[in-house]
């Protein structure tokens, strides 16, 4: 496939946002249940969630770029029954709206607790928000990520590995960005974030690796001997027909050498799963609070990478129809 | 949107359709044009029309981007003053300067020296009008493009059984159980074909294709057999050798309908000695066969041929009573393709000699044993009466593939023999004429006998293009050396029935035979891929005298397109597009008779010529009556004709004679046919029936027509024919012997210049004979070792499609075409950049492998390389610097064998191109050399007129978005 | 429900590309144009085509076949592309199983040209919108045109009828006929798509000829060799 800047930005945007999220809301849980310090609503989480919808607002933009008509983008949501397209468009500006409305509260000091769980745990309005706006937050990682693990003809992709993938490093970018935020605010949960992070990373190394290895092995259903229906070992196509490319060539095709491809695989590898962690663990020992914002750098980069690489990588089967020009 | 089930296409806009007849190629089907707005809506095929019955091709379907081409010409334009021919710097001038240039010019040159003044066109199809301009001009030289086409394939049939394929005559596939087909990859008669080659291989017909190359119809041959290319020859004759040792000839036709059992003259020390023998008999002079001649009757011996109870046979040798030794002439034949073996041909052509045998045998068989009666009863020509009409399911269709060879006469006179043989001529499920054909062997149209047949002022003494049928009939002066400006009808190449245009220009610039002043350009790319040695000839064209006078002094291209030769014009004439204006496909040059009759065909006017272009048909018209040509003017000298429709409707071969350029609906009320009074309303009727006229023949008169006495004599009354008398097929030809007696000094009359006496002595060989492609003597064969061709896609027209918008989407530049094989060997891989060269000359272009070609042949799609900046293209586009002509590396003319003796690279009887006999070498570019096809040209400019710069973007709507409105 | 579609016999088909200009040319200036071009007279010119015919080599030289193979939106009878569409502009009618693109609803996100394993979908360039083969919906379902025009423009063009048109739920269609008896197949079946269109292979006619029908009693040569006996000559004349 051919790598769309638009999706690539608007995957790992949302992603990092979505994770920005999570993290943030796993710090006030655990600060709820005291485990961590807890921080000034006004200060810290309505400034995270600014970032997280700042976040989704860019990955918003970007996929603008990736409609033919974005001025009916509207439209999209029609069909939530069937389309995994249509579930994000309406389950993201969802999201937004409770991640807002998280900030928002937390911006108002609805501190008030509403009740209280057993013995200890007051429950205010922004923890039923962040519950919710959780909750959708998994949701969304599932749509965005099913839109491409629907897909049955991209191999690659139609896995349940593509979602763990999606939400992983959205988890993984979300917490590292936390930490850096926490540094950056100077507070002290860069550890608590980081941590978090390099748990997420660990585990989205096993599953990508794991999809890096499913796809290397991949036997494509389809074979240019059923794209066209004819038995023989040596077929070639001498012409698809048209000499100044199209649709199907553009869209469908990375352009790019294999060496390309190799080289960008090993390093977003590099980016994401080296680098990154080793800068962060860098800021245990000095703590700077360049380090961890450098690693979230590092981290986004190798995800940009890396979903270029997923796209690149998915062999779609309408290519068998496109191979030759004469 | 509008729910497509509900609206009709036919409720938007004001919505009319028209019929005419497509000029997208030479094939002339009936189109239906839907305008919306005035705007080109749709064009399709009309169900109506016999000759494509409403399918349409993918030039035909994109004759809207042809007619609203941003190369589309609108203005006559002069070149500069200032400026130099071929750098494309043009003033607007009108109509009335361009005719008076013209009238000033040409005047001149018809009062003082006739043959000054050239016509030459390219894929036109009016040369009745053409030709009759130039005639009544009086200049010989004048030609169209068939010398340069497949005058070998009209020759070499014609001369052997009285018709040819395409418009004249083809396979009958409806009836066909096995076609054989060679060398063809489009053919002129395009859609029809087609459509009945999926009708014969759904009928459960076995269709093969010998062909180097494996595309295109041959795609879905039932057989490939790949064959080396300019070895069909050999090919040919070793299945005559086997059809004729096996004995799966059919005798009773051979003896009946050809020359087979007639006696030759066989005594080497005679001046008849492969003549006919022929007997004293009163015959009126006529360009026709007589039947004086003798065949050997098993009890009686001599007797005169088709003597009722004869017995004849066609083998043995005879000695006549006067002592003269004869022989029939299928004996002659039988020795000559003795040698012709199986084994030897497949050497030559590099098919194994059990596929020889069994394609002869396939043929031989199936001819004989799955024979057609119809029960159509007719009388031939010697008062037998037949109940039915038989035939041999065998049939044959081949191009240029067979043509454009310096062999190729004699191949498709082979071609021709082996259909002989099988007994398929003009009889189901064989080859069937297509009216006006057959017509005498050879047809009677003569050139001028010599140079006083060119006067001043006056017509020229002879049709410009004919048939010589002797010595005698030869365009030559006292030293036997040519008249014309491309030789034809000279001893060099005696039977160049369609004249050699490829030579023209080379002749011109040289002066050899003589310099001419005034080369008029119609309908030809010249300059381009038309020409052979393309480089070099741009160069004639712009190469001047020590004086500074261009060697051509003037040029005028009439062109509907910014076609490479545009650039070469001193005066540029813009033609309209064949949706703007009237034309005819009449039976006087190219109809597209069915084989049930003759059809003829016009086209008229769709929609309003685009800016200042007028129809050449006019600009002839009007230039006839400003010179005063006596076809086109009245006694008093005043003009004739209006215009071309009134030319057309009014227009008689001879003051009455009730002949004109269109057979249907003639007479005051359009009651008659073929021939008749004009008919002031004969265009309105064309109109009303689809644009065409059919006349069905009688069923009895469909078949045999060489020999029919109801056709022949129902031809004769409606003009079509001169003589009501059999046409023999010339098995054996008694016309190329007669040339060879000539070059043998054994006949009185014409004879050739002592240097060409070898020449013709060798090649007007009675029978076929297989010899090597010209070329490959003088050309070393190892270094060279590999064959060259081109071949037409579907979807483009020469060189004219590549401004059409939607068809150069589909071929927008070309490649080399090599088994991998061979390019591997060559250290060539798929997509490389590589140089193609021969001894002329070399190409840098890309390599596309495949296996679907003979490893000793290289190819490429024909004329889709173009000069940057021609055709409206920018100078970045792919046509240019991606696209190559092969053209460049192939020559006019043979290597030189004596210092200043030149011979075009031809066929050496009929002056065809020898387009496929190129050899090439080929070899990988270095990686540092530019990507870009070698030679590059200039870039031409674009040309005052031409439309204004075309967006990036292009969005046809016909009436809403489309290109046809004014200010585009 | 009646579910119409093309079968495309590769037998005849000879690559001429009829019907993928025709198609142009109708298609552009109907319901589903325009169908933008992009540098029409630059260079790498590119636009937008329903319909390609494209070019196939199987097999090694001397044993090549060339297979022609035009290729259009084959209208599956489960569409993939339909469901992923978000704004519903890609459907498939009740009526006749034809699949549109509806492109006042398109947003151009090129979903459904993911979830097409046959590349039949083209994003118009110009328009921005997903367009593609509309089995000509505009005049097939034209009642204002006489019945033997109500069909696709690539239909009535193509020289060798190498396209056929008709209700392949039809038992009785003349393309039910010939999927039924000419081994009509689809394409990649392996995604349980179901394509409507089909395509007939190529199949093969050859002539056996038997030994003894090249040794007969009616070989013209021996009534030749009579006539030879008769004048003296000897069987050399005729003997090879
Ligand atoms: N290498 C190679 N070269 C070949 C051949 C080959 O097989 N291989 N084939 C040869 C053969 S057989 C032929 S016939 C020639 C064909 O060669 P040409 O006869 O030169 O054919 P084109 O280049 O298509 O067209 C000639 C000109 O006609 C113009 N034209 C188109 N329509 C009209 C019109 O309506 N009116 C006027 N006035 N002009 C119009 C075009 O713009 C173009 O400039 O090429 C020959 N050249
Ligand atoms: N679409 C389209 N149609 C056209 C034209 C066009 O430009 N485009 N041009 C028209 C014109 S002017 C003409 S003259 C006709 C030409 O019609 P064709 O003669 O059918 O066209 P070519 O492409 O010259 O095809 C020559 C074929 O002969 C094969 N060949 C070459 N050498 C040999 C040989 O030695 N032996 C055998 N057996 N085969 C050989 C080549 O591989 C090729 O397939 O087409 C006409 N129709
Ligand atoms: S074959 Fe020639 S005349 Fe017929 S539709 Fe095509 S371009 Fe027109
Ligand atoms: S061929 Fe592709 S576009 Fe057409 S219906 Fe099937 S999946 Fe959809
Ligand atoms: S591109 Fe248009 S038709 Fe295709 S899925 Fe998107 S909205 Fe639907
Ligand atoms: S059915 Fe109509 S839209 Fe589809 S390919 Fe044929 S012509 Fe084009
Ligand atoms: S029009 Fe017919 S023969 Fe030509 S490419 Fe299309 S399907 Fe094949
Ligand atoms: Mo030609």
């Amino acid at each position: 496939m051919h790598p769309a800047f638009s999706v690539i930005f608007l995957t790992t945007l949302i992603g990092a946002g979505q994770g920005l999220f999570l993290a943030l809301f796993t710090g006030q849980f655990y600060s709820l249940a005291n485990l961590i310090p807890a921080q000034d609503s006004a200060g810290f989480y309505a400034v995270g969630s600014f970032v997280v919808l700042l976040l989704l607002g860019l990955g918003l933009f970007a996929s603008i770029f990736h409609l033919g008509r974005p001025e009916r983008a509207w439209r999209s949501a029609a069909k939530w029954r069937t389309s995994w397209l249509s579930r994000e468009v309406i389950v993201l500006p969802l999201f937004m709206l409770l991640v807002f409305a998280y900030g928002f509260a937390h911006y108002m000091g609805w501190n008030e607790p509403l009740f209280t769980l057993g013995a200890d745990i007051e429950v205010d309005v922004t923890i039923l928000i962040g519950i919710a706006a959780s909750f959708i937050s998994f949701v969304l990682f599932v749509c965005t990520a099913m839109i491409y693990a629907s897909v049955k003809f991209l191999e690659e992709w139609h896995h349940w590995l593509t979602v763990a993938n999606y939400t992983l490093f959205g988890l993984a970018s979300g917490f590292m960005l936390a930490a850096a935020f926490s540094a950056q605010q100077g507070v002290a949960l860069v550890s608590f974030f980081g941590s978090w992070a390099v748990f997420f990373l660990f585990i989205a190394f096993i599953t990508r690796f794991a999809s890096l290895l499913r796809n290397a092995g991949l036997k494509h259903k389809s074979t240019l001997q059923s794209a066209i229906g004819v038995r023989h070992n040596a077929i070639v196509q001498e012409t698809q027909g048209f000499m100044g490319g199209s649709f199907n060539t553009r869209e469908f095709f990375h352009g790019r050498s294999e060496a390309t491809l190799k080289m960008v695989r090993l390093l977003f590898l590099l980016l994401i799963f080296i680098l990154s962690p080793l800068l962060l663990a860098i800021s245990w020992s000095i703590s700077s609070p360049l380090l961890p914002i450098a690693a979230f750098s590092v981290l986004y980069i190798g995800l940009l990478l890396e979903r270029w690489y997923f796209f690149a990588e998915a062999k779609h089967p309408q290519n068998f129809y496109y191979q030759s020009m004469a | 949107m509008l729910d497509p089930v509900e609206h009709s296409d036919s409720e938007l806009g004001r919505v009319e359709v028209k019929n005419t007849t497509c000029y997208m190629c030479a094939c002339r089907c009936g189109i239906r044009v839907t305008l919306r707005d005035g705007e080109i809506r749709h064009i399709e095929g009309n169900p109506e029309h016999p000759h494509n019955q409403g399918v349409i091709c993918a030039k035909g379907a994109s004759g809207i981007m042809k007619q609203y081409s941003p190369a589309r010409l609108s203005k006559p334009l002069l070149r500069k003053q200032d400026a130099e021919r071929g750098e494309s710097e043009f003033e607007e001038i009108s109509w009335e300067q361009a005719f008076s240039i013209m009238e000033e010019r040409l005047g001149h040159l018809r009062a003082t020296d006739p043959k000054k003044f050239a016509l030459f066109t390219g894929r036109d199809q009016m040369q009745a009008l053409t030709g009759l301009f130039a005639r009544q001009f009086g200049t010989p030289n004048y030609a169209a493009h068939g010398g340069f086409c497949s005058v070998n394939m009209a020759a070499g049939m014609i001369y052997t059984i009285g018709g040819s394929f395409w418009e004249f005559g083809g396979p009958d596939l409806d009836r066909s159980k096995l076609f054989i087909m060679l060398g063809t990859a489009e053919d002129h008669d395009s859609n029809p074909l087609k459509i009945h080659l999926s009708k014969f291989k759904r009928n459960g017909g076995r269709f093969i294709s010998i062909n180097p190359i494996r595309t295109g119809y041959s795609a879905i041959a039932d057989e490939w057999v790949p064959i080396k290319p300019g070895t069909d020859g050999a090919l040919l004759l070793a299945i005559c050798h086997e059809i004729i040792k096996q004995g799966l000839f059919d005798r009773e036709f051979l003896i009946q309908y050809s020359n087979a059992a007639e006696l030759v003259v066989n005594d080497p020390e005679r001046d008849d000695f492969g003549l006919f023998h022929r007997f004293e008999m009163h015959v009126e002079e006529g360009c026709f066969d007589p039947e004086n001649k003798l065949w050997w009757d098993r009890e009686i011996g001599a007797i005169g041929t088709h003597t009722p109870g004869a017995d004849p046979v066609i083998l043995g040798e005879y000695t006549l009573d006067d002592g003269i030794k004869v022989t029939p002439s299928f004996q002659l034949l039988k020795d000559r393709v003795e040698e012709y073996t199986p084994e030897w041909a497949e050497g030559i052509t590099h098919i194994p000699a059990s596929t020889i045998r069994r394609l002869a045998h396939e043929m031989g068989v199936t001819a004989r044993d799955q024979k057609i009666e119809l029960p159509i009863a007719w009388r031939d020509v010697w008062g037998n009466e037949h109940k039915s009409v038989t035939g041999n399911p065998v049939s044959f269709h081949a191009m240029r593939g067979l043509a454009a060879h310096s062999n190729g006469f004699h191949t498709i006179r082979a071609l021709s023999i082996l259909m002989t043989l099988l007994g398929t001529i003009d009889r189901p499920g064989g080859f069937r004429h297509k009216a006006p054909f057959p017509r005498p062997i050879p047809p009677c149209p003569k050139p001028p006998k010599g140079p006083e047949g060119v006067q001043p002022n006056t017509p020229l003494d002879g049709m410009p293009l004919g048939w010589p049928a002797e010595p005698n009939d030869l365009f030559v002066d006292e030293q036997g050396e040519p008249v014309r400006i491309d030789k034809a009808f000279s001893w060099e190449h005696p039977l160049s029935v369609h004249g050699l245009m490829h030579n023209v220009i080379t002749n011109a610039w040289r002066g050899d035979p003589y310099r001419i002043d005034t080369l008029m350009l119609f309908m030809a790319n010249m300059a381009w891929n038309s020409s052979m040695n393309t480089v070099k000839v741009r160069q004639m064209l712009v190469d001047k005298d020590e004086d500074g006078e261009y060697k051509i002094p003037f040029i005028i291209v009439c062109d509907t397109f910014q076609s490479e030769t545009v650039a070469f014009a001193d005066l540029v004439l813009p033609d309209t597009s064949y949706l703007e204006r009237y034309d005819a496909m009449s039976l006087l040059d190219r109809p597209i008779s069915e084989f049930s009759g003759p059809v003829d065909a016009i086209r008229i006017p769709v929609v309003e010529p685009k800016g200042e272009c007028k129809p050449f048909q006019e600009v002839l018209i009007e230039l006839g009556s400003r010179l005063k040509l006596p076809a086109f003017t009245n006694e008093d000298g005043s003009r004739k004709y209006r215009d071309y429709p009134g030319f057309l409707i009014n227009f008689e071969t001879a003051p009455g004679s009730g002949i004109g350029f269109l057979s249907g609906w003639r007479g005051k009320d359009g009651a008659r046919t073929l021939k008749g009074e004009p008919n002031p309303r004969q265009l309105d009727m064309y109109a009303k029936n689809n644009c065409m006229f059919q006349f069905e023949l009688p069923k009895s008169y469909q078949y045999m027509r060489n020999w029919n006495k109801g056709y022949l004599e129902w031809a004769r009354g409606h003009g079509m024919t001169r003589y009501a008398e059999p046409i023999s097929i010339h098995l054996y030809s008694e016309v190329l012997q007669k040339f060879r007696l000539a070059a043998q000094g054994k006949s009185s009359g014409k004879q050739p210049p002592e240097r060409l006496r070898r020449r013709v002595e060798t090649y007007f060989d009675p029978l076929p004979f297989y010899y090597e492609p010209l070329e490959n003597r003088h050309v070393d064969t190892q270094k060279y070792p590999l064959n060259a061709l081109t071949q037409r896609p579907m979807a483009m027209y020469h060189s004219w499609d590549s401004q059409n918008a939607w068809l150069r989407q589909i071929h927008t530049h070309n490649y080399l075409f090599v088994n991998p094989q061979t390019a591997r060997a060559s250290g060539i891989g798929d997509g490389d950049w590589m140089w193609i060269e021969s001894p002329h000359g070399r190409i840098r272009c890309m390599c596309r492998y495949s296996q679907a070609v003979e490893p000793g042949t290289v190819w490429t799609w024909n004329a889709i390389g173009k000069v940057s900046g021609a055709w409206g293209l920018t100078e970045r586009a792919n046509e240019s610097q991606k696209g190559f002509l092969l053209n460049h590396i192939i020559s006019e003319e043979l290597p030189l064998e004596k210092a200043g003796e030149y011979l075009s690279n031809s066929d050496p009887v009929t002056g065809q191109a020898a387009w496929f006999d190129v050899r090439v070498k080929i070899y990988r570019a270095d990686d540092d050399e530019p990507r870009v096809t070698s030679p590059q040209f200039e870039t031409q400019k674009k040309l005052p007129g031409q439309d204004a710069k075309r967006g990036k973007w292009q969005a046809f709507y016909a009436g809403v978005t489309g290109l046809g409105k004014a200010g585009r | 429900m009646s579910q119409l579609a093309l079968v495309i016999d590769l037998n005849v088909c000879v690559g001429c590309h009829a019907c993928v200009t025709s198609c142009k040319e109708w298609n552009t200036s109907g319901w589903a144009g325009p169908m933008a071009d992009l540098r029409p007279y630059d260079v790498d010119p590119t636009g937008t085509f329903f319909n390609r015919v494209q070019t196939y080599e199987v097999g090694e030289f001397p044993r090549t076949e060339t297979i022609h193979f035009p290729k259009s939106c084959l209208h599956c009878e489960d569409p993939p592309c339909v469901p992923v569409c978000p704004t519903g502009a890609s459907y498939k009618r009740e009526d006749n199983g034809v699949v549109l693109v509806d492109y006042d609803k398109c947003i151009g996100c090129k979903y459904c040209a993911w979830s097409c394993p046959y590349g039949a979908r083209e994003l118009d360039g110009r328009e921005k919108v997903m367009k593609k083969c509309t089995l000509c919906i505009d005049r097939i379902t034209d009642e204002t045109l006489p019945e033997s025009e109500r069909k696709p423009a690539c239909v009535l063009a193509c020289p060798t009828s190498a396209r056929l048109f008709g209700d392949v739920h039809d038992p009785q269609s003349e393309v039910s006929i010939a999927i039924r008896e000419q081994g009509g197949y689809q394409l990649m079946p392996e995604w349980g798509t179901k394509p409507a269109n089909h395509y007939l292979p190529r199949r093969k006619t050859r002539i056996t000829i038997h030994a003894d029908e090249l040794d007969r009693v009616d070989n013209p040569l021996l009534e030749e060799l009579d006539a030879a006996v008769s004048e003296g000559a000897s069987i050399d004349d005729v003997a090879f």
